[in-house]
């Protein structure tokens, strides 16, 4: 079988939002740099599918230069090859994002043959869109479900779980299709250092995609007011044990 | 005119939409809404007219007969921006209408005005962030952060309206086939009172034993950061965060959490945070309302003897 997952480079955050100075982006000098977590399920998904059933894995992303890190991290996971869309501008809308993916999606299958399931986060950590794999999905005419925590193949069809109302909702939808998952799906594994040494020798293809304008245009980054309150402090070590069980009956939870 | 996906349970609307609502009405009038299956009383909330839509087929959800319906309603009525909850189900079906009608979605915004174009402020990071940004459409498709917006009640004359969707064998593919219950013992953590959270502070998977004494002695949920299940200690459905549950209990009492930006976006609802941590700079005392600095595997404890004492 063969499985595509779409992974985004995001920053690790930390305590703090600090912006660049045009406020147009999250100032990333002293940041590092990871996939989007809910995507490093869809890595793993896609991995395991492929032990299983035998095929081929493909990570694409669309991204800076830098992005190849995180396409180096997926393959060290044991995805076979990568396809890097390589962009200049830092925000590219859910559209545009989309509709690159398409065309290499197309490409890619004119060449491979069809993917049996295409893997997307549900939405990404930064900008949250939560549509680009149901965009992707409705151009490629494929079904899509979203948000999943469980994922199985069935014969042709592939078995869905969401988590719903103190349970879970179960779609069971014909490949080929689109999913998109959350972080819990699965726990993702660390790379080996083989893992890492093969990684460095699988192939990428790089392109340079052309960026359709932004209908949904990002104008400034803003952080939102409330941080930066002060905690009253009840105490140090186990002496503040009495002050919190009297902050606990002032509020009517002890 | 402005078009609102409602989303119900049991013919009682969810608070997401009542606020989606809210945030609609400051937008525009007049307010249609979408009710699919059974109608829904929103004569409180300023709706000119509910279209209810029944369809056979509907007893289970299909999110793109649900997208096919809410686009030809919007069609039909001309409306001039379509709105829903940014709930998992309400931005599922927008992105849905958004691809067939080859229209921008904005998700999880908190505030919005009229254009051309729309301007608005939406939510990146889980909320620790916002973006402002334009939208460029001449019909403006919109979902509201959950909680984001307080409900205010409006009186209006709402007429019902029922109607039965044209709906295609695609678009009834995907649909819930079953639900699952996985409802175990304990308190639910998105509605527990109070949660008790642990972050690499604990230390080990044994060290969890102190949480959950005193998550036993409070009636309280046991929570933890992704840090803690990412290394196994606890499983993901404890997990609070950006990427687990979003909580928003009266108190929080987050124990060895640093309070990364992702851990936050989970637990900003609280009422109150107490957190317990040996570094008084960590990032968490700038987001709580109480603080303990020391050890917590002495600290916990002892709040848990303290509260064995009193009862």
């Amino acid at each position: 079988m063969r499985v595509l997952v779409c992974v985004k480079r995001v920053p690790f955050t930390g305590g703090k939002m600090v912006l660049a100075p045009d406020s147009m982006a999250l100032e990333t000098r002293h940041l590092g740099f990871t996939i989007s977590p809910h995507e490093e399920c869809g890595v793993e998904a896609a991995v395991r599918l492929v032990e299983v059933n035998t095929g081929e894995s493909v990570v694409l992303t669309l991204g800076p230069p830098e992005a190849i890190e995180q396409l180096r991290d997926a393959m060290a996971l044991g995805i076979d090859r990568a396809i890097h869309l390589q962009t200049e501008s830092a925000e590219w809308d859910p559209e545009a994002t989309a509709a690159a993916i398409v065309d290499a999606i197309g490409a890619d299958e004119a060449a491979s043959g069809p993917f049996d399931l295409i893997f997307f986060g549900n939405e990404s950590a930064d900008s949250g869109g939560y549509q680009v794999g149901l965009l992707v999905a409705r151009a490629l005419g494929r079904p899509a479900v979203t948000g999943l925590k469980g994922v199985k193949v069935e014969g042709g069809s592939v078995r869905c779980e969401q988590e719903a109302d103190g349970g879970r909702d179960v779609y069971v939808v014909p490949m080929p299709a689109v999913l998109t998952v959350k972080e819990g799906l699965n726990l993702p594994r660390y790379p080996s250092v083989p893992g890492r040494m093969r990684a460095g020798r699988k192939p990428v293809a790089t392109s340079a995609p052309t960026q359709a304008p932004a209908r949904l245009e990002m104008v400034r980054l803003v952080v939102p007011p409330g941080q930066g309150r002060r905690a009253e402090v009840l105490g140090s070590g186990a002496s503040a044990a009495p002050a919190v069980v009297e902050m606990m009956r002032k509020i009517g939870v002890a | 005119m402005l078009l609102v996906l409602v989303e119900q349970t049991g013919g009682v609307a969810s608070d997401p939409s009542l606020q989606t609502l809210t945030l609609a009405r400051s937008f525009g009038e007049p307010i249609h809404a979408l009710v699919i299956g059974s109608a829904v009383d929103l004569s409180h909330h300023g709706v000119a007219v509910t279209h209810v839509a029944v369809h056979d087929e509907l007893d289970s959800f299909a999110p793109d007969a649900w997208a096919a319906i809410l686009g030809q309603l919007a069609d039909r009525l001309g409306a001039g921006a379509v709105f829903a909850a940014g709930t998992d189900r309400g931005n599922d079906v927008m992105a849905r209408v958004a691809a067939r009608m080859r229209l921008p979605l904005a998700t999880n915004c908190i505030a919005v005005a009229p254009g051309p174009p729309v301007t608005l402020t939406r939510q990146r990071w889980g909320g620790s962030l916002l973006e402002e940004a334009r939208l460029h459409s001449a019909r403006a498709l919109i979902t509201v952060a959950p909680h984001s917006v307080p409900i205010e009640p409006a009186r209006a004359e709402t007429r019902v309206e029922r109607f039965t969707p044209q709906l295609k064998e695609q678009e009834l593919v995907v649909h819930v086939a079953e639900h699952v219950s996985t409802k175990g013992g304990g308190v639910s953590l998105a509605e527990a009172k109070v949660v008790v959270s642990g972050g690499r502070g604990v230390g080990s998977k044994e060290g969890f034993a102190i949480i959950e004494d005193l998550a036993g002695l409070l009636g309280a949920a046991v929570g933890c950061s992704r840090v803690v299940t990412s290394a196994g200690w606890r499983p993901h459905t404890d997990q609070v965060g950006q990427t687990g549950t979003k909580i928003a209990p009266e108190l929080y009492i987050a124990c060895g959490i640093s309070g990364a930006t992702q851990h936050m976006a989970g637990c900003k609802a609280a009422k109150r945070i107490l957190a317990i941590n040996s570094d008084a700079e960590a990032p968490i005392m700038l987001n709580a309302d109480y603080a303990v600095v020391g050890d917590l595997k002495e600290i916990v404890p002892a709040i848990s003897a303290e509260l064995r004492k009193r009862k």
